[in-house]
C-alpha cells in the first residue's frame, strides 16, 4: 500500500480528492475509442467530475437525490457516479439491458430526478416511461447521435451541462466544496438494486464504511497497489463492478480501464493485459470453448504439441501455483511448455499479466478451473453477496480449490444455522433495502447477522466453505431424499454442449431436466460431423444431438450416484428446449440466473409431459425481442429417459 | 411543395436545400438496347432520394450515369449548378460523389480498416515514394485520414472487425464496410445501390437506421436503389419510379404509392 492511510478518507469524494493529490498525472481512466485508448489522469478525472458536480448543482440537485446511471462501461458515466457522490446525491446504476418494466420499476422506486443515459437507445426506454416517473427532472445523455432531432425540454448533452457547470463555479462552488466536505462515513454511498431471482428487485443501500472498509480489507488481503490495470466490462449495476472500478480503484489509485464496445471485449483485454481480472465462469467457459474450437483446426503437430503440454500442465500446474514442490524434471517440462505453449495461450487470452483472478456468481467447473490455474493463472474464487459489498468468503493464495468458496474474508464473521443456511456479519453489511423495512427486518436481525439464503456447511478438516444450493430450493423428493437441484444443474452445465439445465423433483418419485444446448459448441460440432441444421430449434431436436445430451445425463448421474446423501437426484428423463431461457422473457435475471419458478410456470405443459411419461409433447411459447414486441414459437419436443445409476454403488460398498 | 420553396424544412426537422444535381432528358442506349429513355429529375441537397422500378427497369444504369460509368448519348448533368462534361469516375468521385455496388466490390483479402482507408485515397497527397518511405508530411497525412475513417467504423459499429479480413465477413458486415468506404471518402453526395439486398429483416432495420443518421449527422444527400417497397417508402423524402427505361412516376411516397402507372409496374400488366 503505498497510498497513505488516513482519518479523513470517510467518503468517496474525499479518495478522490486524495489521489488527485497523490497520483496526479498518473493514468486513473482509459477508454479504448476511435481505435486508441483514450486516457484521463486523476487530475483530469477530477476537472471533469467537479464539472458535472457543478452542472448537476445548476440544475438544482439537493443531498440525498437520486440519480440513476444507464449505459455500458464509460469513464464518463463512472464519473457521473463521482459527481453525483460529490453533491451528496446517491447513484443508482441500472443494466443496460433492462426491458422497459424493470427500469420503470426500479426508477419509479428509488424516485430518481436525475438520469444518466449512455446513448438514445437508454433515453429512449426512458422516454417511453416518462409519464410514471413524476420526480423525474433532466436526462442526460452521452453520445449525441440520433438525438438530436428530440424534443430537449427534458434532455441536456452530458458535455453541455459541464460546460454549464464550469461556467458556474463562481457561483456554485463553495456549495460543491461543502457538499463534499460533509459527508460523513455513515452516509449513503451508493445504492444497487438486486437482480432479483425471486420477486422484485430491492434497492440495497450502501454506506461509506460498507464500501471503503471493503475495498481497504480486501485491497490489503490481495496486495493490491496502485499499479494494478483493471478491464471494466461487467454491467456497472452490479456490486462487483462497483466494489472493483470504484471502490478499490478509489481507494488503492489503480486505473480502470473501458472497452471499446462489447463486442470489442477479448480484444480489449489483450490490449490492456489486466493485472487483476474478474469474470463470471460465463466468461472463462467461452473463452476455453473458442481456444478449443480453434485447436480442432490446427495442424496436426500444433494439436500434438498442445495436448502434450496440457496433460504435463494439467499434471503439474495447479500444484506448482499453490507452492506445493514438483520433481525437477516435471519442472524443467513445465518450463518448456510455458516457452511454446502456456505462454502464448495466456498472450492470446489476454491474461499473460494477471497477478490475481477470481471468478464467483456461480460454481465453476472442476476441469474449467484447472485448466486456467494449470496455466499459471491465479484464479481463485469468492462467494459474496450485494448485501455484504461482495465479501463473503475468499480463498486466500495457495489455498485454492473448485469445490470450495474459501474462508471468511478479512473483517467477516460466518456461521452455519440450524436449517444449513449460511450467515454473515461484517462491516460490509448493507444499511437497509430501500423504502422496505420488512425485507430488511427479515434478511438482517438485530445484531447484524444476515441470511444469505444459501445452503452449506464448513468442511472440518480445511475450514473452507462449501456451497450446497439455495436454501429454499433445498427441497425432499417423495420419498424424503435431499433434493438439490443446483448441484445437479451446476454439474450437467460443466458440460460445454450444455449450457442451461434446469432440474425439477421437489415431492416428486424421480428427478426431470430440461436443458438448453450451447449453440456455439453444438454448432461447431454440427458442422464437423456433417450434421445440417436449419437454426437453434431445429438443432436442438435432432436426434444425435438427443443422445449426446443424453450421454452427458447418464455420466453426470454416475457421478450423483458416488454422494449417498444426493444420490436421489439422478435425472431419469429429460428434454432438450426448443428455446434458449433467456432475460427478455423474464426466465433468468439480468445476472443470468435461472428464474425457477418462472419456468415451472411457463413450461408446465412440459413437466406434465415428463411426468405423465409422453414421448412427445407438442408446445407453443411466448417470446419478447430485443426491442420488447412479442412473438410466439412452436416445438415438437422429444421426451427420452436416461438412465439410472443408482443404489448399485451403495450396495457395491 | 418541392417545386417552389429554394429550401424548406421536413416534418421530422430535416432541412432539404436547392437542387443539388439535376438529370436532364438524359437518353442511355447500349448498341440497339434502349437502357434509358429520356429521363429527367432532379436532386436536392439533404435528401434522400429513391429510385425504385422492376428489374430491367434502368435503375442501376441511371446511378451509373451519375457516378460517370455511363456517358448517356442525349441528355445533361448538372451539379451544382454547373453542367457537367463527360468525366471519369474518379473524376465524378472528386466531386464528391461515392458510391456502394449492388455486388459488393470490396477488396476481399484485406483487412475491413484498409479497405475503408481506401476510401481516402482522393484526399491523400503524397507520392507513391514517401508513403513508403512513411515519414514527415506521409506520416502526418494517415493519421489524419485515420482519424476520419475511425469515427466512420464508430459510426457504423464496426470496431469488433476493424482487422478482420473482408472474405471472412458475413454479407450483412460486408454491405456495411462497403458503406464505411463510401462514407470515409466524405462525400456531399451518396450513391447506395440495393444496400439492403439479401438481408433479413434485422439487418434491414439496422441498415436503415445507418442510412437515416448518415443523413442526420452529416447532412449527406443520398440516392438510393431498392427494392423492398416497405424501406423505401419509409426512408426516402422522394421517390423516381422506372419501368422499361421511362420515368412513371416522381413524387413523395405517398403519392407514387397511389400511382396507377406504379401500381400497373410492380403488379404486372401486359404490355404491347
Amino acid at each position: 500500500m503505498t497510498a497513505t492511510d488516513s482519518a479523513d478518507l470517510v467518503s468517496i469524494p474525499a479518495l478522490l480528492a486524495r489521489n488527485a493529490r497523490e497520483f496526479g498525472d498518473k493514468a486513473a481512466y482509459r477508454e479504448k475509442e476511435f481505435g486508441i485508448w483514450q486516457s484521463w489522469t486523476w487530475v483530469q478525472a477530477v476537472e471533469q467530475v467537479e464539472a458535472l458536480a457543478l452542472g448537476l448543482l445548476s440544475l438544482g440537485a439537493e443531498k440525498g437525490d437520486h440519480v440513476a446511471i444507464a449505459g455500458r462501461n464509460r469513464p464518463y458515466l463512472y464519473w457521473a457516479m463521482l459527481a453525483a457522490q460529490s453533491i451528496g446525491a446517491v447513484p443508482v446504476p441500472i443494466y443496460q439491458d433492462a426491458v422497459g418494466d424493470e427500469i420503470a420499476y426500479v426508477l419509479d422506486h428509488c424516485n430518481a430526478r436525475f438520469i444518466v443515459a449512455g446513448d438514445q437507445e437508454q433515453v429512449d426506454k426512458i422516454l417511453d416511461i416518462r409519464d410514471s416517473l413524476k420526480n423525474l427532472q433532466t436526462i442526460i445523455y452521452l453520445d449525441p447521435r440520433g438525438l438530436r432531432k428530440y424534443d430537449h425540454g427534458m434532455l441536456k448533452q452530458y458535455q453541455n451541462l459541464q460546460e454549464e457547470g464550469r461556467a458556474a463555479r463562481g457561483q456554485l462552488g463553495d456549495e460543491l466544496a461543502k457538499r463534499q466536505a460533509s459527508q460523513g462515513y455513515d452516509d449513503t454511498c451508493v445504492m444497487l438494486y438486486t437482480s432479483g431471482t425471486t420477486g422484485r428487485p430491492k434497492g440495497v443501500v450502501l454506506s461509506n464504511r460498507n464500501v471503503i472498509e471493503t475495498s481497504k480489507n480486501s485491497s490489503q488481503f490481495d496486495e493490491l497497489g496502485p499499479g494494478e490495470e483493471v478491464l471494466a466490462y461487467l454491467p456497472m449495476a452490479w456490486v462487483g463492478d462497483y466494489t472493483f472500478s470504484m471502490g478499490q480503484a478509489l481507494w488503492t489509485g489503480f486505473c480502470v480501464n473501458c472497452p471499446e464496445s462489447a463486442e470489442t471485449m477479448m480484444t480489449d483485454l489483450r490490449e490492456i493485459g489486466p493485472t487483476y481480472y474478474f469474470a463470471p465462469p460465463r466468461v472463462f467457459e467461452n473463452q476455453l470453448t473458442n481456444v478449443m474450437i480453434r485447436m480442432e483446426d490446427a495442424s496436426r503437430l500444433k494439436k500434438w504439441m498442445f495436448e502434450k503440454a496440457m496433460a504435463h500442465a494439467k499434471r503439474v500446474g495447479p500444484a506448482l501455483l499453490s507452492g506445493t514442490s514438483i520433481g525437477f524434471m516435471d519442472r524443467v517440462k513445465y518450463f518448456l511448455g510455458d516457452i511454446f505453449i502456456y505462454g502464448p495461450l495466456k498472450n492470446t487470452l489476454g491474461l499473460s499479466r494477471v497477478r490475481i483472478g477470481y471468478t464467483a456468481g456461480e460454481a465453476i467447473g472442476p476441469e474449467l478451473f484447472d485448466f486456467y490455474r494449470s496455466l499459471g493463472i491465479n484464479l481463485k474464487q469468492l462467494y459474496g453477496q450485494t448485501e455484504a459489498t461482495v465479501y463473503v468468503t475468499i480463498q486466500p493464495d495457495g489455498e485454492v480449490r473448485a469445490d470450495t468458496v474459501g474462508v471468511p474474508a478479512p473483517g467477516v464473521e460466518v456461521r452455519i444455522g440450524d436449517n444449513g443456511e449460511i450467515y454473515y456479519r461484517s462491516p460490509g453489511v448493507f444499511v437497509e433495502y430501500y423504502n422496505n423495512p420488512e425485507s430488511t427486518a427479515s434478511t438482517k436481525d438485530a445484531e447484524g447477522w444476515v441470511a444469505t439464503g444459501d445452503a452449506g456447511f464448513f468442511e472440518e478438516d480445511t475450514g473452507h466453505l462449501r456451497i450446497i444450493d439455495r436454501a429454499k430450493d433445498v427441497g425432499k423428493m417423495a420419498d424424503g431424499r435431499l433434493f438439490a437441484p443446483k448441484y445437479v444443474e451446476n454439474k450437467l452445465k460443466f458440460y460445454p454442449n450444455i449450457l442451461e439445465a434446469v432440474v425439477f423433483g421437489n415431492g416428486r418419485d424421480y428427478c426431470t431436466a430440461f436443458v438448453n444446448i450451447d449453440l456455439n459448441a453444438v454448432g461447431n460440432w454440427a458442422e464437423r460431423n456433417n450434421i445440417a441444421y436449419g437454426g437453434y430449434q431445429e438443432l436442438s431436436q435432432h436426434p444425435q444431438v438427443l443422445d449426446m445430451i443424453q450421454a452427458h445425463i447418464e455420466e453426470t448421474n454416475q457421478s450423483i450416484a458416488q454422494d449417498p446423501m444426493l444420490s436421489g437426484c439422478q435425472v431419469s428423463r429429460f428434454l432438450v428446449l426448443h428455446k434458449e431461457l433467456d432475460a427478455d422473457d423474464g426466465e433468468m435475471t439480468r445476472t443470468r440466473k435461472v428464474r425457477r419458478r418462472t419456468v415451472e410456470d411457463k413450461f408446465d405443459d412440459l413437466i406434465a409431459g415428463l411426468y405423465g411419461g409422453a414421448a412427445f409433447v407438442e408446445t407453443t411459447t411466448e417470446v419478447t425481442y430485443e426491442d420488447g414486441r412479442k412473438g410466439s414459437i412452436s416445438a415438437k419436443l422429444e421426451l427420452r429417459d436416461a438412465a439410472i445409476a443408482a443404489e448399485q454403488q451403495l450396495a457395491a460398498q | 411543395m418541392f417545386d417552389q420553396a429554394e429550401s424548406f424544412v421536413t416534418p421530422d426537422g430535416r432541412t432539404i436545400g436547392a437542387v443539388m444535381m439535376e438529370m436532364k432528358n438524359i437518353t442511355l442506349r447500349f448498341g440497339g438496347v434502349v437502357a434509358i429513355k429520356d429521363i429527367s429529375f432532379d436532386v436536392r441537397e439533404g435528401e434522400i432520394r429513391a429510385i425504385i422500378g422492376p428489374n430491367g427497369a434502368g435503375k442501376s444504369s441511371m446511378l451509373n450515369v451519375i457516378s460517370g460509368f455511363y456517358h448517356p448519348q442525349e441528355g445533361e448533368v448538372w451539379y451544382k449548378g454547373a453542367r457537367r462534361p463527360e468525366m471519369k469516375p474518379f473524376e465524378v468521385a472528386r466531386q464528391g460523389i461515392a458510391r456502394t455496388f449492388q455486388n459488393i466490390a470490396l477488396f476481399e483479402g484485406m483487412s475491413v480498416l484498409d479497405n475503408v482507408m481506401t476510401g481516402r485515397l482522393n484526399h491523400m497527397k503524397t507520392g507513391i515514394l514517401s508513403q513508403a518511405i512513411w515519414y514527415g508530411k506521409a506520416e502526418r497525412e494517415e493519421t489524419e485520414n485515420r482519424a476520419v475513417v475511425e469515427r466512420v467504423i464508430d459510426f457504423l459499429e464496426i470496431q469488433h472487425i476493424r482487422k478482420t479480413p473482408v472474405s471472412r465477413l458475413p454479407y450483412g458486415l460486408k454491405k456495411r464496410v462497403e458503406l464505411a468506404r463510401a462514407l470515409a471518402a466524405d462525400p456531399k453526395l451518396l450513391l447506395l445501390d440495393e444496400p439492403m439486398a439479401g438481408m433479413n429483416v434485422e439487418e434491414k432495420e439496422d441498415m436503415s437506421r445507418f442510412i437515416l443518421d448518415v443523413n442526420d449527422e452529416f447532412g449527406t444527400t443520398i440516392v438510393l436503389i431498392e427494392h423492398d417497397m416497405g424501406v423505401v417508402m419509409d426512408l426516402s423524402d422522394r421517390v423516381v419510379v422506372m419501368d422499361y427505361g421511362k420515368k412513371i412516376g416522381d413524387g413523395p411516397p405517398d403519392e407514387v404509392r397511389n400511382n396507377q402507372a406504379v401500381i400497373d409496374a410492380y403488379l404486372g400488366v401486359a404490355h404491347d
